[in-house]
């Protein structure tokens, strides 16, 4: 049986990557994927735990977390397919019409 | 069991009018303004009759509750109505008057644009002064109390386009003021030592033997209240607004700062003489204010030109004379007063508002003269008013103020204030019958039938006339109806009537010295009947003295009074000039109140605190705002970057709440 500490490894880079991902891409398509790549790095380590303890509710609370994921997905990429229409560009660095 | 008298219907009455002619008023037709005042003002008189006529099936007193007001733990008031002889009275002089004046007002004020708003005003007046005068309570008569100031104050000031009016009403608001302050207090005293303002619980628990409340306690509401009476009632020293309340028009000063709101305070202290019988040295000060008042406004009079304000001064003067009465604990006699002097001096307001329409708004006395054969209705009316308020038997006066002059003299504390009473008796009889000769008698002396018509006064509604001319009959008949009441009013036996009021009080005030022996004392003791009949015939000389010498002096040899004045020098002007009181109060209260109010609370305290505080506040969120407007860059990652700096500072706190 793999020990419990690789799989919070795991999750800790794949946590890491995300925000990485998030803070230093400029896309808006990669930011959206570093997203999903933190909340499956949440992920893993619930079902880790939930594996270790021997109870459900870990796992339960990953399939929310799914469903949260497919909600914001849906929305995410609504917004992006807006935003490309009205500015023709991917790049956050340009979307910047709310500050002061 | 008493039949339902619907006395709340009394003021509510006047109140519809109000409301009417002051919403739709300058809609309607000058006919109709005046038929909607007259109905309810007359149909308020009408009810008033009909408490009087069903007077023998009653039992007084008679109270009728109705809604719940303020109700606080034990503490309760609600809209009561009380009725006993002293309000009935009171009832009876201010429907009937006020109802005639109403009527005198039609002629008075047609010519004027704003008649609907003048009725509408007294229409209001006549609301809050019923509710004063038929309150159970005393926060109900308080509500009376303000109101009846709020409408003089907008009375006096209906001309306001003029200073001197506005200045006016806003004297006697700020003045009343004052008093008003004093009768609060009086209220919080009653609140706190009785717990209750209804009328019954609180003489009640004054007369009660067993009352654990000090005498200190009595005579500092006793004199708080007659703190507010000074104000309303226009005593020394919060008098100085009446005179300058003349500026309204002449009806509002015969109907309200003559016949009936100034004598509120004097009822206030008869409907509190329980009270005040309990404490001696409060009523020791009513007396003096009301002696000191009474010959002190009389030698004012003397020297004024302009008949209103002779007239007013002399207002001032009779109601010293009221609350002398009060102070020597002869409230019986006191309100007998109050209820001739509503009917001679409305009669002589209404007079002398009937003068000033013949001569076209001209209030100079020295103006006049001779005026008795033209305009020969007001001449034998003011004549009735004037021999009536200088006490002349038959006439009303003579009754009420003998009966006052044989109390002082028989039950007051000390024979000053009766020779005092005396005095001013005398002073009284000498400038009305001044005011009578220099008005009618003699050689005309204005200008106006000479062609010149520029002579406008202050008074200044504009009618169309030229020429001295007779007054309409709309404001002859009131001036008849009063002259009549003038005459014979002195029969009424009011005091009398009166009585069992203050007789109960008496009664269980039980041993308390001279105040209790004055109301139980029968007059009719035949030791002090010839005594009485003494001092009669003394009043009755000293007004006959006090009009033979107006006649000498105005009549006979007129270039005296210039000589007289000439040789007193001094003393002439500081009468003339009101003993200089206004200018003595702006002095030494005005100014230095104006004064403080500018350098502290102004500068100081509004613009150096208040303004500060609120402006620096401001400016300090808005310069924070601008600092932190740079985090709003538009930037997306910097945004993600502050969530997730913000995300690691709370998992390293949690983490190291874990480690603890």
């Amino acid at each position: 049986m793999v020990p419990l500490s690789y799989y919070l490894v795991l999750s800790a880079f794949l946590f890491a990557c995300g925000v990485a991902g998030f803070l230093l891409k400029r896309n808006i398509i990669t930011i959206f994927m570093s997203i999903e790549l933190m909340l499956n790095g949440v992920n893993l380590s619930f079902v880790a735990f939930a594996a270790q303890w021997g109870k459900l509710s870990g796992q339960i609370f990953v399939f929310f977390v799914m469903v949260v994921a497919a909600a914001e997905a849906a929305v995410g990429l609504a917004i992006i397919i807006a935003v490309y229409r009205t500015r023709e560009t991917l790049n956050v660095d340009r979307v910047n019409l709310l500050k002061l | 069991m008493n039949p339902n008298l619907y006395l709340w219907l009394i003021p509510l009455l006047p109140l519809t009018g109000a409301a009417i002619n002051g919403f739709f008023g300058r809609r309607l037709s000058k006919q109709g303004v005046s038929a909607v005042a007259l109905i309810f003002s007359g149909a308020a008189f009408a009810m008033a009759l009909r408490v009087l006529l069903s007077l023998s099936s009653l039992s007084l007193p008679y109270v009728e509750t109705g809604v719940s007001w303020i109700r606080s733990g034990s503490f309760h008031v609600s809209f009561a109505y009380y009725l006993d002889q002293l309000s009935l009275v009171m009832l009876m002089v201010v429907t009937g008057v006020g109802f005639l004046i109403h009527i005198y007002s039609v002629g008075y004020m047609w010519e004027d644009e704003g008649l609907w708003r003048f009725f509408s005003y007294l229409n209001l007046f006549m609301f809050f002064m019923l509710t004063l005068i038929l309150a159970n309570n005393y926060l109900v008569m308080f509500i009376g109390w303000e109101g009846v100031g709020l409408a003089s104050y907008l009375l006096i000031g209906f001309y306001f386009l003029k200073d001197s009016a506005a200045a006016a009403g806003k004297k006697a608001f700020i003045t009343n003021r004052i008093g008003d302050f004093g009768f609060l207090i009086a209220l919080f005293l009653m609140i706190q030592h009785f717990g209750s303002l209804d009328y019954q619980k609180v003489f009640a628990s004054v007369s009660d033997p067993a009352s654990t409340v000090a005498t200190s306690v009595l005579t500092a509401i006793g004199i708080f209240l007659m703190v507010g009476a000074c104000g309303k009632s226009a005593q020394i020293p919060l008098y100085v607004w009446l005179p300058d309340a003349m500026e309204g028009p002449t009806p509002v000063s015969a109907l309200i700062h003559a016949a009936t709101m100034v004598t509120a305070g004097v009822y206030m202290v008869a409907r509190s003489h329980a009270i005040f019988d309990k404490a001696p040295t409060a009523l020791l000060v009513v007396a003096i204010i009301g002696t000191l008042t009474a010959i002190f406004a009389a030698t004012i009079g003397i020297a004024q030109t302009d008949i209103k304000k002779v007239l007013a001064y002399s207002t001032v003067s009779q109601l010293g004379y009221m609350f002398m009465a009060c102070g020597v604990a002869a409230y019986s006699a006191g309100v007998f007063h109050l209820m001739t002097h509503a009917f001679f001096k409305g009669l002589l307001f209404l007079g002398s508002g009937s003068v000033i329409h013949a001569l076209s708004g001209e209030q100079d006395m020295r103006q006049m003269g001779g005026l008795r054969k033209k305009i020969p209705w007001t001449f034998w009316t003011m004549t009735a008013g004037t021999v009536a308020i200088a006490g002349i038997p038959p006439f009303a006066g003579f009754w009420s103020k003998d009966e006052i002059l044989w109390r002082a003299y028989s039950q007051g504390p000390n024979k000053i204030i009766w020779a005092l009473g005396l005095l001013t008796a005398f002073i009284t009889s000498f400038y009305m019958f001044r005011l009578w000769f220099m008005t009618f008698f003699g050689e005309y002396r204005g200008k106006l039938e000479s062609g010149d018509h520029s002579a406008h006064g202050h008074d200044d509604h504009g009618h169309g006339h030229s020429g001295i001319h007779e007054s309409p009959m709309v404001m002859l008949v009131p001036l008849m109806i009063l002259a009549l009441l003038s005459i014979g009013g002195g029969f009424i036996k009011a005091p009398k009537f009166l009585e069992p009021v203050f007789q109960t009080s008496a009664a269980v005030s039980g041993p308390e010295g001279h105040v209790l022996a004055t109301q139980s004392a029968a007059p009719e003791e035949s030791g002090d009947k010839s005594t009485e009949n003494t001092l009669m015939f003394v009043s009755v000389a000293v007004a006959l003295l006090g009009a033979a010498l107006a006649w000498l002096l105005y009549l006979k040899s007129p270039h005296l009074p210039g000589q007289i004045a000439e040789s007193l020098g001094g003393l002439y002007r500081t009468v003339s000039n009101k003993y200089y009181v206004d200018e003595i109060y702006n002095w030494f209260l005005i100014a230095p109140l104006i004064a403080m109010s500018r350098k502290w609370l102004w500068k100081g305290v509004d613009q150096g605190l208040i303004d500060t505080v609120i402006n620096d506040s401001a400016h300090g969120t808005s310069d924070l705002g601008g600092a932190l407007k740079h985090m709003q860059s538009g930037n997306l990652r910097s945004y993600a970057a502050w969530l997730t700096i913000g995300a690691a500072a709370v998992v390293a706190y949690m983490v190291w709440l874990g480690a603890h």
